[in-house]
């Protein structure tokens, strides 16, 4: 299963336009995609044809609204192989962590267990558990990264003995490395040790990128985003087991969330409602659903296919420029398309700059992932990440155009 | 706007040379450190203060360290000679005008700053200006810090 990257580029208007007079070569999909004119059109719609709030009013335009609202959540479930029931619209997808951290781990984790996550993580998927720490009184844990870019799982193994991990928080992807987990095999691994253990996926970088299934991952959540996959920013998603959902009281209050509300105290709705408090992101929501669609239609499998392809060229042509070191896997099958990398004598900031000269759009710093970044020994690396819409010729100018930074600098 | 508006020669040759970049400045009077934690520049700058001609306090002597872009680091280099030997009020004035220039908000003193007014295209790369900033906020920090009585700081810019 394949498809003509050349006829996916014509979708993608951006992709149009050149920066400082060359033709964009966009390498930070892992920071954000870029949007195809069938999710614009979408949201264009929700202002044009189907402007109304959802779930509230009986005037023909609410309603449409509605079923597109909610249409688009069978669609994001369906996509990821959950439930609608279990799957909660966020605005991104820090906050469905941050509504995991406050909804579950506060009312169900308590002193002496253990909340595990990883040295790997995203700041989204450490910094929620380090604030709601104190509360529960837990003790934290993070399963070290090995040099090569791939987790500890001795240590791993060796924490979770201790049948103490009550929350296990880990990235299906990493956004710096770009190592696929074995979230599965650890969820096994955890729930063996502990049965009453609850394993949180960070997904923003696996699901845009990797065919997904909330059973196959062995997850009771799964966290994304939805302008990492084709669809707005303002959109993330929680999709969960609804029986674990069921137990946790909402994370914000308001409209929509309750069945009824007294003076002093309301009842409140079932999930997914419980958890959207407030008039929802009605069109970011439809224009995730178009997003999916786009996805679908091309099918993840070949998604997967054509960046494997990908990785197969930029790895070795990376190594060959002179004085750059990729971080992460060697092989793409066990890697993402989010290539980490730096190169000797030269700043990342630096480099960026260079490259952006030359069109290539890249992101530089931290990502984020500081604790990770260090890990690395290193401060900041240059990231080129690729997607469904880059093509291999790309490739080279990416390696020409780092090329031209160190005769800059030399 | 150009690459060489942001890499002007004076840059990439402090950059390739810099000048009072040290892990050591014995003995100081202050330590900072500062970080910018959206690129991972890392600096400390220590100062040494001493009374000068008049006997007012005077930045006798200031080194720079760390981990950062090359505006970063000829940034502080630059810097590092345009205020050795100046009263502190004198300094802090200074960083105030190479601020104000990064900012697009006029130019003052151009004798005064030296390969400083080299940097004066990074205004026009607005991404970078914190690059440009970070060793003479490193270095305004470190005045107040001594002003103040202390001897350490450290601080991260958004």
């Amino acid at each position: 299963m394949t498809f003509d990257v050349m006829e996916v580029r014509k979708d993608f208007p951006v992709l149009r336009r050149t920066v400082h007079d060359k033709p964009l070569v966009y390498l930070d999909s892992a920071a954000t995609s870029l949007k195809p004119q069938q999710m614009i059109d979408a949201v264009v719609s929700m202002y044009t044809t189907h402007t109304a709030n959802v779930h509230r009013g009986v005037h023909t335009l609410s309603v449409e609204a509605s079923d597109l609202y909610d249409e688009a959540r069978r669609k994001v479930a369906r996509f990821v192989g959950a439930e609608e029931r279990g799957t909660v619209f966020t605005k991104n997808g820090t906050e469905a962590l941050n509504l995991v951290a406050h909804s579950y781990a506060r009312t169900h984790l308590g002193p002496g267990d253990i909340l595990l996550y990883t040295e790997m993580e995203h700041h989204a998927n450490m910094v929620p558990w380090q604030l709601v720490q104190p509360d529960i009184g837990c003790e934290l844990a993070a399963v070290p990264i090995r040099p090569d870019g791939e987790l500890d799982l001795d240590a791993f193994n060796e924490i979770i003995r201790t049948g103490r991990v009550k929350l296990l928080a880990v990235s299906a992807m990493s956004n710096v490395v770009g190592t696929i987990n074995p979230v599965a095999d650890m969820a096994e691994a955890a729930r063996r040790a502990n049965p009453d253990v609850v394993v949180v996926v960070d997904g923003a970088q696996s699901v845009p990128h990797l065919p997904t299934s909330l059973a196959e991952l062995n997850a009771d959540f799964l966290a994304f985003s939805g302008h990492k996959m084709l669809g707005p920013s303002g959109i993330g998603v929680l999709a969960g087991k609804p029986e674990v959902m069921e137990t946790m009281p909402p994370f914000l209050g308001g409209g929509d969330m309750i069945l009824d509300v007294q003076l002093y105290e309301a009842t409140f709705n079932e999930i997914p409602f419980r958890f959207e408090a407030g008039t929802p992101m009605i069109e970011q929501a439809v224009g995730l659903g178009a997003g999916v669609d786009y996805l679908t239609a091309l099918g993840m499998d070949a998604v997967r296919a054509h960046e494997i392809a990908i990785l197969e060229q930029a790895l070795p042509a990376l190594a060959d420029v002179e004085g750059v070191t990729v971080h992460g896997p060697s092989d793409p099958k066990v890697r993402g398309a989010a290539l980490s990398f730096t190169v000797d004598g030269l700043h990342p900031h630096d480099i960026g700059t260079i490259l952006d000269r030359e069109g290539v759009a890249v992101r530089t710093g931290h990502h984020c992932a500081k604790p990770l970044i260090r890990a690395l020994g290193s401060n900041s690396t240059t990231r080129a990440s690729f997607y469904l819409y880059n093509t291999t010729d790309e490739i080279a100018v990416l390696c020409d155009a780092i090329r031209a930074a160190q005769d800059f600098f030399s | 706007m150009s690459l060489e508006d942001l890499y002007k020669e004076i840059i990439l040759e402090h950059y390739k040379k810099p000048r009072n970049r040290a892990p050591e400045l014995e003995p100081h009077d202050v330590l900072v450190h500062h970080s910018n934690p959206l690129c991972g520049d890392e600096m400390d700058l220590r100062l040494r203060v001493g009374p000068g001609e008049n006997g007012a306090d005077t930045v006798e002597a200031v080194a720079y360290d760390g981990d950062g872009c090359s505006i970063s680091m000829s940034s502080a280099s630059a810097m590092t000679e345009a205020v050795t030997g100046r009263e502190l009020g004198d300094a802090l004035d200074l960083a105030e005008v190479f601020r104000l220039m990064m900012h697009g908000e006029g130019m003052k003193r151009e004798d005064d700053l030296l390969d400083g007014v080299a940097f004066q295209g990074v205004a026009k790369f607005p991404v970078r200006v914190k690059c440009a900033l970070l060793g003479w906020m490193a270095l305004k920090d470190a005045i107040e810090t001594h002003q103040r009585g202390q001897s350490e700081h450290r601080v991260e810019h958004e």
